[in-house]
């Protein structure tokens, strides 16, 4: 579609010079008004997302505000040298790589049960009911998720420390001062939040099915299992590679509420909450170290960009009508 | 073969249930605790019934109804006027863009598809915020940065636009005399509900949420929404009554008084009640929106 377009593009560039410029003016006057159209839009990117992108130079700088951000002098790469030199840019890129990387497989995992399991309900009430409800999280905002840890993690009147814990017989536990017990919770909470999504987008997928497969496989005696195995997840492989392969693409951004709304940004945890996105945040906001925290942006921005040509590259290698370009 | 489907059925619902509870739980908790009074909850912490019920954390916020009614309202104002704008400049960006005949069309489309692939990162939009455009301690600050257009949905729209709306019906318009803004406020916008629909949910949802934009551009409790209400809350139990207006010289004793270990899950749910309500109403929709933008993802 976008070669015709082209092509269709370049037989109007030549037809312009035989008429010279009148027809260029008539032209431009007959398409002035999608022109303004264009504009509100055009000018919302220019500033909220190229502006920062040429931004991204202050990386190089030494950031005085006395002086504004552009007279400051140009520091080469000195920012990445003290970023790199620290044992900070080590963690939060494991963290970041090895949180995301694992929300991924159980995300897509969990939620492809949850879809075939759905899709097996045959009571449509109960099969719509459990599926709103699973998707609920989804709807809530990070505050209020931080809230809902709290009163299972308070250590005060938390729910375990106050009840389960006692029952089972153990000990108090400071959850939000213990950084061993934050790579589970952290991934409990992103799978309750992130399955119902992922569930919706699977299940769509296997509505979409030929029925026929499965009453051929049934007059052949194919046992469930079977048919999910031999049906079901081929049919809809391509949506689970896709899937996966965008967020293989974004496996450089975190959900900064996630790491920093939910450990309630407490200090003796960052081992294992800390990730880029809440190290940019924390270096700008809270430590006022602006190089050290552009030095870390664009090295998210960079590394970030090559992943998602990547990934798309690999989905295009597969299937190109799934390629997002 | 009848009986390995109602062990399918078995599994399946059982599997199931334990899920939806799974994902009801927490509510249940946080609701509960909220109507539990302050000694109980000392004495034995968040539970899923209250021990002893008390209406006194809602009381509370009732009688501090200013921060919390102002902070709604900032909510709402934000929500609509977002939602609002969002959809104008995004469904005029798509169309325009989706005329096959707009000259440069290619060009325009790469420039919205470029930001999907790469962005500046939180250092410098916020410092094109702050420092050129000022942004701090506005109210544009909750609906600008971010929120307010992003290429995903522009491109969204652009493809519903080419393929759902027949280009015979745009160019009979222009036959007939109507410009290309009436061609599309009476022809174009209503045949494109669905789609509208969508991202007016998805929007409306964003700007609800966003705790953000708060956090990052306002400092002025004034203008906080409720989401940053709440999360200030979350760190500072005592920011109701430290902010509140009638801080007398009895702010001291009343702060005593507080029943702060339940003022904390109340003020949740009040922040999350909305949602919980409306949802039963958009879900359909939700459903809907998720698989849509799936397709084209």
């Amino acid at each position: 579609m976008s070669q015709a377009s082209v092509k269709s593009l370049e037989t109007e560039v030549q037809v312009v010079p035989k008429q010279k410029t009148t027809s260029k003016i008539k032209k431009l006057k007959r398409y002035l008004p999608l022109f303004i159209m264009i504009l509100p839009g055009f000018i919302y990117l220019l500033i909220n997302n190229y502006m920062p992108m040429a931004g991204l130079v202050i990386a190089f700088k030494d950031i005085n505000y006395s002086v504004g951000i552009f007279a400051s002098d140009w520091i080469g790469f000195k920012n990445f040298e003290y970023l790199f030199s620290t044992q900070d840019a080590y963690i939060i890129t494991r963290n970041t790589i090895l949180y995301n990387g694992g929300f991924i497989i159980l995300n897509t995992v969990i939620a492809l049960v949850v879809a075939i399991m759905l899709n097996e309900i045959k009571n449509k009430f109960f099969k719509s009911f459990y599926q709103s409800i699973i998707l609920l999280p989804f709807l809530i905002s990070m505050v209020i998720v931080s809230y809902l840890g709290l009163s299972f993690l308070s250590v005060d009147v938390g729910f375990f420390n106050k009840t389960l814990l006692p029952m089972l017989g153990l000990e108090e536990i400071a959850w939000y001062f213990e950084a061993k017990y934050w790579p589970y919770i952290l991934t409990i909470i992103n799978v309750w939040k992130g399955v119902g999504f992922l569930c919706v987008i699977f299940l769509a997928a296997i509505v979409g099915i030929d029925q026929e497969y499965y009453e051929a496989a049934q007059l052949d005696g194919a046992s469930k299992i079977q048919q999910i195995w031999n049906i079901t997840i081929p049919n809809i492989m391509p949506v689970i590679v896709m899937m996966t392969l965008l967020a293989i693409g974004r496996i450089f951004y975190s959900d900064f509420g996630l790491f920093y709304q939910v450990p309630m940004n407490s200090g003796a945890i960052y081992e294992t909450t800390n990730v880029i996105d809440t190290y940019v945040y924390r270096g700008l906001m809270q430590l006022g170290d602006i190089g050290m925290s552009a030095a870390a942006g664009l090295y998210q921005s960079i590394v970030g960009f090559v992943l998602v040509i990547l990934s798309n590259w690999l989905v295009r290698l597969r299937n190109k009508d799934n390629a997002l370009f | 073969m009848y009986k390995s489907d109602r062990i399918t059925q078995w599994v399946s619902h059982s599997f199931l249930i334990i899920l939806t509870i799974s994902c009801i739980i927490p509510f249940v908790i946080l609701i509960s605790s909220s109507f539990t009074s302050e000694e109980s909850l000392i004495l034995d912490g968040y539970s899923f019934i209250p021990k002893e019920w008390s209406f006194a954390a809602y009381e509370y916020l009732i009688s501090n109804f200013e921060q919390i009614g102002r902070a709604y309202g900032v909510t709402v104002f934000i929500t609509i006027i977002g939602t609002t704008a969002s959809l104008t400049i995004t469904s005029l960006l798509a169309y325009a863009i989706s005329r096959r005949d707009l000259p440069y069309r290619n060009v325009f489309a790469f420039f919205v598809f470029f930001t999907l692939l790469f962005n500046g990162g939180l250092v410098p939009t916020y410092l094109v915020y702050t420092e050129i455009f000022h942004i701090k301690n506005t109210i544009w600050a909750l609906i600008v940065p971010g929120l307010l257009m992003n290429g995903f949905n522009v491109l969204l729209m652009r493809t519903f636009f080419m393929t759902s709306i027949p280009e015979p019906v745009i160019e009979s318009a222009r036959m007939d005399g109507a410009g290309e803004f009436r061609t599309f406020f009476s022809i174009v916008l209503p045949l494109s509900l669905p789609i509208l629909a969508t991202i007016g949910l998805l929007q409306t949802i964003i700007y609800w949420n966003d705790w953000f934009n708060g956090l990052v551009y306002i400092t002025e409790p004034s203008l906080f929404s409720i989401q940053n209400l709440l999360n200030r809350m979350l760190q500072d139990i005592q920011f109701l009554t430290s902010n509140s207006s009638n801080l007398g010289s009895n702010a001291g004793a009343s702060a005593a008084s507080i029943p702060t270990t339940a003022v904390q899950m109340a003020i949740a749910v009040i922040g999350v009640l909305p949602i919980l309500i409306a949802y039963p109403f958009f879900q359909k929709y939700l459903v809907k929106g998720i698989a849509i933008g799936a397709v084209k993802g």
